[in-house]
């Protein structure tokens, strides 16, 4: 039998993986409903993310705190240029052609950083500020899972907020609604969806250097959580802001259960959830019936 | 005699005087390099042990002795099926004669029941498990660089013996982890210590932090990781992270490669205890190999894995030109009966359950001080003879020894 105190452990653990399924999901989900594109690009783009924060540090010095605003930047502008460039001619075909598209450049991206890089990935710390860590008496918290779990919730609550609650976020929802009624009142639709693809690309960027110092810098980093995040995103409801971020936590804690209880099956929990979910719910948990 | 007779006799004589290499199947010698090449497997074996075939091949003189060897590869991506779709196609339609490097146990003993059905030949470097000299033995197979009970024996006995008595393991949940974590159950439990824990993660597995928080709380003195690649490195460094060295307890890598220790960085690594056969800087003969090996892949030291693959690819052609012949169980009795020498191993030689014998060495990850720079991470604390490295052949139950 396992003792309470480390289900109080392993609920938090769950939590701290929940914080990254969130943010990438939450990235999606922005795409999703305000682009109608599928990206599967979001894993290469995190890996991305954890790449930008270790060049800068290699080759410019800069270490982990300059990071977290330059690597969603840079990979952020890396979005706006596929966008630019070849994603905007697909908004009025399939779904299915833009998930074509992102999963390509995926592919593409990820063999160029392998074939650079290795597979074994490279090392990188945590900022001292964030080494060490608090007993609670049940576990021992690492500082800087404390961090990514704070850091997280602060992006996703934002970005909620920005969306479902302010101006620009009425505009953004406007423009999927009807592009050519908000066009009409002055409004420059193309920027504003560039941008929000640079932004949800950019929250995938981020939540990879918040996880460089976790795991190995790795050129495959993203490829092996896109499927899950994209699993959580489905269990979650395509499209809803507030669902992928309720989801991607929850299902973090269910997967850091099943870590306890029948460890063989943590990696597949995850889909059979999904599995579950379609069968009663097809829209996903949050999703809205179009 | 009739004019038919001498006929048939001149065909026959001239059939038999004209190629040398009659018996070579269609005038080439075919070695297929199966491996991972783009996953978590891919930095230890990989496109490493390609140049390291080529540079066997090279070495041997191939071209001058006018044997005519090409390369194939082929990327497992670690799936057994995979594995055996690509065997079959290699031995039905491309001639491969020989599959060399093969990590990944579960692929191994898969792709070891076709070279054995089609009769051809598989040199093993990078696979690990035992079970290949042991009750999957066959007279197709030679197991080349190490095995998980060498592994065992290697870092198992040493952590034990200091002070290491109370395990808890984090295995992978495949053939690899569990033969890995069922050879150093035995050793532990041989030199008087106890296991009181376990637990299986999915492979390949990138966050560890809950199985790290049970090994904690299992308050075991050493934590066994049966795995390998990115899943070790990955346990390592999270095990930092949570203090778990801090608190007393010890990571013992029961398979950990030069290229891990490279990627996970000497301020993490070090103090780790690991068994290898081979290290780039053992003698001036390792050295000036792993040199040339450097220039011609990314500046990286080979590891054990590919090191491994040059010195059977190598033994391989010896075997072969001394046969005339690529037959896959012929060349194999030939490769046993002949001796090793090569600039990896040194001297040795391949026992008849097909264990490829050589001295394996514990060493211990040097400190950062310690270190002169790059791929320089090991310091020698044991060399294991070669006559103990390996199980003793009457205990690996292989039905091609006679008890």
């Amino acid at each position: 039998m396992i003792p309470t105190q480390a289900l109080f452990g392993q609920l938090l653990i769950g939590l701290i993986n929940g914080a990254f399924y969130a943010m990438l999901s939450l990235g999606l989900s922005v795409i999703f409903g305000l682009l109608n594109i599928i990206n599967f690009a979001h894993g290469a783009q995190y890996m991305m993310g954890a790449f930008v924060a270790y060049f800068a540090l290699q080759w410019a010095g800069l270490g982990y705190w300059p990071s977290l605003l330059i690597a969603p930047v840079v990979v952020g502008l890396f979005g706006v240029v596929l966008e630019r460039t070849m994603l905007k001619r697909l908004y009025h075909l399939d779904h299915l052609y833009g998930l074509l598209l992102t999963f390509g450049v995926a592919l593409v991206v990820q063999g160029l950083f392998r074939n650079e890089f290795g597979s074994s990935g490279l090392p990188y710390a945590a900022p001292p500020q964030l080494t060490g860590g608090y007993n609670l008496g049940f576990m021992f918290l690492p500082t800087y899972r404390g961090w990514v779990v704070v850091c997280s919730l602060v992006v996703c609550l934002t970005t909620w907020y920005v969306i479902e609650r302010t101006r620009l976020g009425a505009y953004l929802r406007a423009a999927t609604e009807n592009p050519t009624l908000v066009q009409a009142f002055g409004i420059n639709v193309p920027r504003m969806i560039t941008l929000t693809y640079g932004f949800g690309v950019g929250l995938a960027a981020l939540a990879g250097v918040l996880a460089a110092p976790i795991y190995q810098v790795n050129p495959l980093m993203g490829a092996d959580l896109i499927i899950v995040v994209f699993a959580v995103v489905v269990i979650g409801g395509l499209g809803s802001i507030m669902g992928s971020i309720v989801t991607g936590f929850g299902l973090g804690v269910v997967e850091g259960f099943t870590k306890v209880f029948y460890p063989e099956a943590s990696n597949t929990v995850i889909f059979v959830i999904m599995a579950l979910v379609l069968l009663v719910r097809p829209t996903g948990l949050f999703g809205r019936t179009t | 005699m009739t004019v038919t007779r001498v006929l048939v006799l001149a065909t026959a004589l001239l059939a038999a005087a004209v190629p040398v290499h009659a018996e070579i199947s269609d005038g080439v010698i075919k070695i297929g390099i199966m491996n991972d090449q783009s996953g978590t497997y891919a930095d230890l074996a990989g496109p490493g042990s390609v140049v390291a075939a080529k540079m066997a091949i090279e070495d041997f003189g191939a071209a001058k002795k006018g044997l005519k060897v090409e390369v194939l590869v082929a990327d497992h991506q670690n799936k057994p099926d995979v594995g055996s779709s690509i065997a079959r196609q290699w031995f039905d339609a491309d001639k491969v004669d020989v599959i060399v490097d093969v990590p990944t146990s579960s692929v191994v003993l898969a792709v070891n029941q076709i070279a054995r059905e089609k009769n051809k030949a598989l040199i093993v470097s990078t696979g690990a498990t035992s079970d290949l000299t042991g009750p999957q033995c066959s007279p197709n197979a030679i197991h080349w660089t190490y095995d998980t009970w060498s592994l065992a024996n290697g870092t198992g006995s040493a952590v034990v013996k200091t002070g290491g008595d109370t395990w808890f393991f984090l295995t992978a949940d495949y053939k690899f982890g569990h033969d890995l974590e069922r050879d150093t159950e035995a050793v532990v439990i041989k030199n008087g210590g106890k296991v009181i824990g376990k637990v299986r993660h999915p492979f390949p597995n990138a966050d560890f932090s809950s199985f790290l928080l049970q090994a904690q709380a299992s308050k075991a003195k050493v934590i066994g990781l049966a795995n390998a690649g990115a899943d070790t490195t990955n346990a390592i460094k999270q095990g930092a992270e949570f203090g778990i060295v801090r608190g007393g307890q010890q990571f013992a890598g029961l398979l950990v490669f030069l290229t891990d220790v490279h990627a996970l960085g000497l301020e993490k690594a070090q103090g780790l205890l690991l068994t290898e056969s081979f290290y780039w800087d053992l003698n001036d003969r390792t050295r000036a190999f792993s040199t040339r090996f450097a220039e011609r892949h990314r500046q990286a030291k080979p590891t054990m894995a590919q090191a491994g693959v040059y010195s059977a690819v190598l033994h391989y052609l010896k075997a072969v030109e001394a046969l005339k012949s690529d037959d896959g169980p012929k060349v194999i009795a030939k490769m046993k009966e002949l001796p090793t020498d090569d600039p990896v191993f040194g001297k040795g030689m391949v026992r008849a359950d097909g264990r490829k014998i050589h001295p394996m060495y514990l060493f211990e990850v040097k400190k950062p001080s310690e270190s002169r720079g790059p791929w320089d991470y090991y310091k020698v604390r044991a060399t294991i003879p070669a006559e103990q490295a390996f199980r003793p052949m009457d205990q690996g139950n292989c039905p091609l020894v006679k008890k």
